[in-house]
Formats: C-alpha cells, structure tokens, sequence
C-alpha cells in the first residue's frame, strides 16, 4: 500500500469514481524502441538511488565523502562532468545530515557553474541552500540540489552548450554508481547489489553522448568516459530478479572510481 | 503543506515565465499534475524536479522510458486541460508487460503508484481516455 494517512484523505476526492487504467496488455517492441528519453525524467537523480540504498539499513555516508576535488578546470567538459559528480556529492551530505559539508559542496558548486559562465541563475541557490543547512532542512536541500542542476542544465541550453548537459548527468550517475557500489562492495547486501541494474540507463546516456558535436566526443576525457560506459553496460546488466555477486560488484566499483579519478584528476593540481 | 503549496505556485509560475513556448493549456497541465503529486508528497514522497509535457490526440497515448530503482515506491502523476474528460496512466516493464499499479482518477488528472521489484528501465503510458486533443504534463515523486 503507498498511501496512508493524509494522502488518502487528500486523494479521496480525486479517487471519486476509481478505474483502473485500461491501456494495452502488452506494448510492441516498436513502441518501447520510440518511448519518448529526456534528461530530466528518464535519468534518475543521485538521490533516487541513495533513497533506495538506505532502504536495507542505513549506509555509514560520511564514509563515502571525497577528499575536496579542483574547482579550476580549464577543460568545458572537465568542468561538467566534475560539477555532476559535485552535485552527487551534495546529495550525500544531506543524507548524512552534515550541514557544514553541504554548505562546502554549495560553494564548490557555485564556483564550477562560475567557470562554466552559468552562475548568475543559481547564485540565487547557493544562498537557499546554505539557509536550508543553517536549518537543517534535509528534504528541502535534496530539492533545491536538484532543482540547482536543472537551472544549471537550463543555464548552459540557453547559451548553446546543450552538449554539455549530459555530461553533467553522466558526472552525478559515476558519482553516484561509485558510493553505491563501494558500499555494497564493502557490506554486501544482494537487495542492495540490485540497484547496479541499470543497462538501459548507460545505453541512453551512451546514446545522447554520441549525439554531441565531434569535437567534444572527441575531448580525450570525454572519449574514455565513453570507451569505459561500454565496458560499464556489460557489467550492469543481469537477469532481472538477480543479484551480482560481490565480485560483480567490485568490479563495478573499479571501473567507476578509476573513471572519477580521471574526471577529477588535474595535474597542475597543488 | 505551505511550503509544497509555495513550491508548487513557484513551479507553475517560473514556467510561464521561463519559457515563452508554454501554452495556456500547458501551464494548467501542469498546475495539474501538481495537485496530485502535492498530496503524494504529505506522505513523504520526493517530488522530482524535472517533468514531461506534450499533447494528446483523442484516443491517443504517449509514452516514456524511466530507470527505477528496486526498493523506492513511487507516484507518477499526469494533468491535463480542456477539453479532456479523462485521462489515465499506466506502467510497463522493460519486456513491455502492463503492470498491476495503485490507480487515482479524476477526470483530467490521474496518477499510478508502484514499488519495482527490480531496479531497471519501465515505460509510463500517458493514455487520453476520453475528450479531444489537448496538453498534459507528467511528473513524478518517489520514496
């Protein structure tokens, strides 16, 4: 049962006349190939797959914390895939529940959307976001950390770097693969281990990734992100139903925290 | 409850003016899709910042791939406008198999609720069941 309580009292009205939606038994092979697939619904959010890692047991977070990453990038799409992961970060802080360290991640957000040319829109958020940790508003600050990517997605569409708005989701979804299976691989869980299931996700942001301009997919970080999503397909895809083992799990975790130590490498980096 | 209200009037009202393109009847989709997901969230549902919108001939339907997650639950909401009567959403697994789902209709907005037992892509159908061609929005919200 999803909803209990005040929900159901609020539906009640909408629930007047109940159906159950008659559509279709079975969709054709067709249909499913020309699904509509937009950034915005079709990639889940960092902290979709955070939610769903604490439903077993609540995972040590602050554990998965990073050292803090270069914010100077010269590289566009260094910059992007890094303010994704950033993002990703964001959303571990707040399930953490640290104030401090979302409010680090806050300003380190800012200062990558500043070297990409997009932070007029989301100064705005930063202030929202420190205010939401000074009062450790959890829910909210999931929200607005979301609603910041998209202003930045939006951000860099109206100022024709459209091409680099995958590469943020890409950054956040490495991040995010990364904490989720280090921790399974740290304390596996086979309901938990489940969650590495997501062939069609990297297919989709492999897809939209060789859609961009030949000069970005070009960009030899970019092309070893892309070289490694193949890799990274093959090893997120089971039979439905099924667990990885541990060692599926492992090297998932290989592939995407060598894959993030490139994305934040910068070697003039002090 | 205030706070989802201020969100929700926000949402609406930064649509109509970020994006010249919105339609009237997009907007009321929306402000739609909205009410219902706004209910979902009392209960500790996650709204998504992000949504679909589009248009539906009569007898029509739209669909879109999503990736979920084994464990959440989650409410996908739709709205529509005038001049639809009744709008419906159902869900489909990755081999294209209808699912059995919590349903809410009300006319011109509809939501469809469910837990995946495994993590992976599903197909939301955005099916117009009655009333002639007009926009919708889906959003959803998880947990």
């Amino acid at each position: 049962m999803l909803v209990r309580g005040r929900t159901a009292l609020l539906l009640l009205p909408i629930a007047a006349g109940v159906l159950i939606g008659a559509g279709p038994a079975k969709l054709a092979p067709d249909q499913m190939a020309k699904a509509a697939r937009t950034d915005t619904i079709t990639i889940p959010t960092p902290g979709e797959l955070f939610a769903a890692l604490q439903k077993p047991g609540k995972p040590n977070w602050t554990a998965a914390y990073r050292a803090p990453i270069p914010t100077t990038y010269k590289n566009r799409a260094q910059l992007a895939l890094n303010l994704g992961g950033l993002i990703a970060d964001g959303f571990i802080a707040v399930e953490a529940q640290d104030s401090q360290q979302v409010k680090n991640i806050g300003s380190d957000v800012i200062k990558l959307a500043k070297a990409l040319g997009v932070s007029q829109n989301i100064l705005s958020r930063s202030n929202s976001i420190n205010d939401f940790a000074e009062t450790n508003q959890w829910d909210s600050l999931q929200e607005e950390l979301e609603a910041t990517q998209n202003e930045v997605k939006n951000s860099m569409q109206s100022h024709s770097d459209q091409d680099l708005v995958i590469l943020v989701s890409i950054g956040g979804w490495i991040r995010g693969t990364q904490v989720v299976s280090g921790s399974v691989a740290a304390n596996y869980d086979a309901r938990s281990a489940k969650l590495l299931r997501q062939p069609a996700l990297v297919g989709f942001i492999q897809a939209k990734l060789n859609d961009v301009s030949p000069e970005l997919r070009n960009d030899p970080l970019v092309k070893n992100v892309n070289d490694q999503l193949t890799n990274l397909e093959k090893l997120v895809t089971f039979p439905a139903g099924k667990s990885p083992s541990p060692d599926d799990v492992r090297k998932v975790n290989s592939v995407v925290s060598d894959l993030m130590q490139q994305i934040q490498h910068k070697p003039d980096a002090k | 409850m205030k706070r989802q209200f201020f969100l929700a009037t926000m949402f609406v009202f930064a649509g109509v003016v970020t994006s010249l393109a919105d339609t009237d009847a997009e907007v009321n989709a929306r402000k739609n899709a909205l009410d219902v997901a706004g209910a979902f969230t009392n209960d500790g549902f996650k709204l998504r910042d992000g949504h679909w919108c589009g248009t539906l001939k009569a007898q029509d339907h739209a669909l879109i791939a999503v990736n979920l997650y084994a464990g959440n639950q989650y409410w996908f909401a739709v709205g529509s406008a005038d001049p639809v009567k009744k709008i419906a959403v159902n869900i489909y697994d990755e081999t294209g198999r209808l699912l059995t789902t919590e349903h809410y209709e009300g006319g011109d907005r509809a939501a469809a609720g469910f837990s995946p037992n495994d993590s992976g892509q599903y197909f939301v159908s955005v099916d117009l069941v009655e009333g002639g061609s007009s926009s919708f929005c889906l959003i959803y919200s998880y947990k």
